[in-house]
């Protein structure tokens, strides 16, 4: 690991208080490092409080405890280097494509046209500038999605966190997804933390994976992938570690 | 095409039956008081131009009404639909109006008439214009406040409501991913906010104007009306005319129908993305 990190997670605790009154501890103790051009997953069962420990990051809720920073900045609010792709459709439905791949130029005040020429070149990176004009609702499940890539990749984020983003699509196209993802990682070279519940998900994409325990979610370990990309699932080296992180969650699920 | 035609039949199946009836039961009844013949009505509503009883003809009446509920209508809408996206957006505003707001809610427009006759009387626009006689005063004195605060009234909870959810259901997705692009508070009302609530406030006007129009009757019996579509109607009741009073009430459906399909034909067309939601 060279360099220093774009993120840094310390010490962090994030606590809710439910309806009736109880104080729930989502995440307790996290800490890591992200890395330039890292391409970090995060496997966890569900409800180890993955997603809230991105949303953290991503400054839309504050930490109990601890801090999450941006080149040592603490996060407290979203930061314009760090941009997100959710697993709900989040594409604004009034808009075009090109009007919603362009949204955080818009936002940041940019002029309508150089918009337009970012914006063709983020549809041309992901392989639809056919569909400019289309609306979302015309667009497949994986099409959005490829577009909300797009469009949090349009304002060059140095980070990009992405919360189960093919969570929702079927496992055909989920697999073609995870395919253009590494081909626009390779030619963007972004750093991405990617929160999964798919541990051949993880594999396949990530340079590290941390695996995190049931509520209270913790760290409970880092594994590195050094298989060379293309993976191939019929690797024997894939399977083994499958089958290790599998066995880890397991038994996440059977003391929780 | 062949679809298009048996659909068209389909939907005039109904209305052909149910003439038929009314003709029949109109045979058998032979009292035009009280069951006048498909054709009386027919016959005055194919010549709307024509005066009845001295009250001008449906078509002046129509307008006349139209113009009242338009009147009310639009102050409704102008007060109802900002301050409704002010409660959807602010919870400060939501505590301040909504259990206040709430009493008035439930009491029927109806229910105004005797304090609105007490404050407003037989004024009308005519005294807002300092008019007093002339063709001017003859118009504008049609234009009764009593009766537009009446149809203000009956527009205004429809269209505050919808603005209300219309903006307090926007999908949290919408605002989360707008302020990791970068969005402000302002950016986020303007461009998120909105246009994403706007559907629901479009179709709380479209209902709010369905509702001014069925207040219509109620505000033109007000003391003081001499037209619109409702008054004539109640004075052709008077004089025993009851095929007027049939083609009256065919005249405001009618438009009351007329104006939804217009509306509804805008949504269509504006929100067409609104299938994404499900």
């Amino acid at each position: 690991m060279c360099g220093s990190a774009v993120m840094e997670v310390a010490g962090l605790r994030k606590e809710f208080i439910t309806e009736r009154g109880e104080a729930v501890r989502a995440l307790d103790r996290v800490d890591f490092e992200v890395f330039p051009n890292d391409f970090l997953c995060i496997v966890g069962p569900s409800g180890c409080g993955k997603s809230t420990l991105l949303r953290i990051m991503a400054g839309l809720e504050q930490a109990s405890f601890g801090s999450a920073t941006f080149h040592g900045e603490i996060l407290t609010r979203p930061h314009q280097d760090v941009g997100m792709v959710f697993q709900e459709y989040s594409l604004f439905p009034w808009r075009t494509v090109m009007d919603n791949v362009t949204l955080g130029l818009e936002f940041r005040g940019m002029s309508c046209h150089e918009r337009r020429s970012i914006g063709e070149e983020y549809l041309h990176l992901i392989g639809m500038e056919q569909f400019a004009g289309a609306f979302p609702y015309e667009l497949s499940g994986g099409m959005r999605q490829r577009v909300a890539i797009a469009r949090a990749l349009a304002t060059e984020p140095d980070v990009l966190l992405m919360d189960e983003p093919f969570g929702a699509l079927d496992a055909h196209t989920r697999i073609l997804l995870q395919k253009e993802l590494l081909r626009i990682w390779e030619h963007k070279r972004t750093t991405i933390l990617f929160v999964t519940h798919s541990v051949d998900e993880a594999i396949y994409l990530a340079d590290r994976i941390m695996v995190m325990s049931a509520r209270p979610g913790r760290f409970k370990k880092e594994i590195r992938v050094e298989m060379e990309r293309p993976r191939d699932r019929a690797m024997p080296e894939y399977g083994r570690m499958a089958a290790g992180i599998l066995d880890m969650l397991e038994q996440e699920v059977v003391m929780g | 095409m062949h679809k298009l035609v048996s659909r068209f039949s389909l939907a005039l199946m109904t209305p052909i039956l149910f003439l038929i009836l009314w003709s029949w039961i109109a045979g058998r009844v032979d009292n035009q008081v009280i069951m006048p013949s498909v054709d009386a009505v027919l016959d005055l509503l194919s010549q709307p131009n024509q005066d009845l009883i001295s009250m001008g003809s449906l078509v002046t009446n129509v307008l006349v009404s139209l113009i009242r509920v338009l009147i009310g209508y639009l102050l409704a809408a102008i007060i109802a639909v900002p301050l409704g996206i002010a409660m959807g957006y602010s919870a400060v505003t939501y505590t301040l109006f909504n259990d206040f707001l709430n009493i008035f809610r439930p009491i029927p427009p109806l229910a105004w008439v005797p304090l609105v006759m007490a404050w407003f009387g037989v004024a009308s626009l005519a005294d807002m214009f300092e008019v007093e006689d002339g063709q001017w005063f003859i118009y504008l004195s049609n234009f009764k406040y009593s009766m537009m605060f009446i149809i203000f009234i009956g527009a205004f909870f429809p269209i505050l409501t919808s603005a209300i959810h219309g903006v307090k259901n926007v999908n949290r997705i919408f605002i989360d991913s707008a302020r990791v692009l970068g969005a402000g508070e302002r950016t986020i009302f303007f461009k998120v906010l909105l246009p994403a609530a706007m559907p629901a406030i479009v179709n709380g006007m479209r209902i709010g104007l369905g509702i001014a129009w069925m207040c219509l009757v109620s505000a033109e019996m007000l003391p003081g009306s001499l037209a619109g579509i409702g008054y004539l109607i109640t004075h052709a009741y008077t004089v025993a005319s009851t095929d007027i009073v049939i083609a009256g009430m065919v005249s405001i459906g009618l438009v009351g129908a007329l104006m939804d399909a217009l509306f509804r034909y805008f949504e269509v067309k504006k929100f067409n993305w609104q299938r994404l939601n499900r």
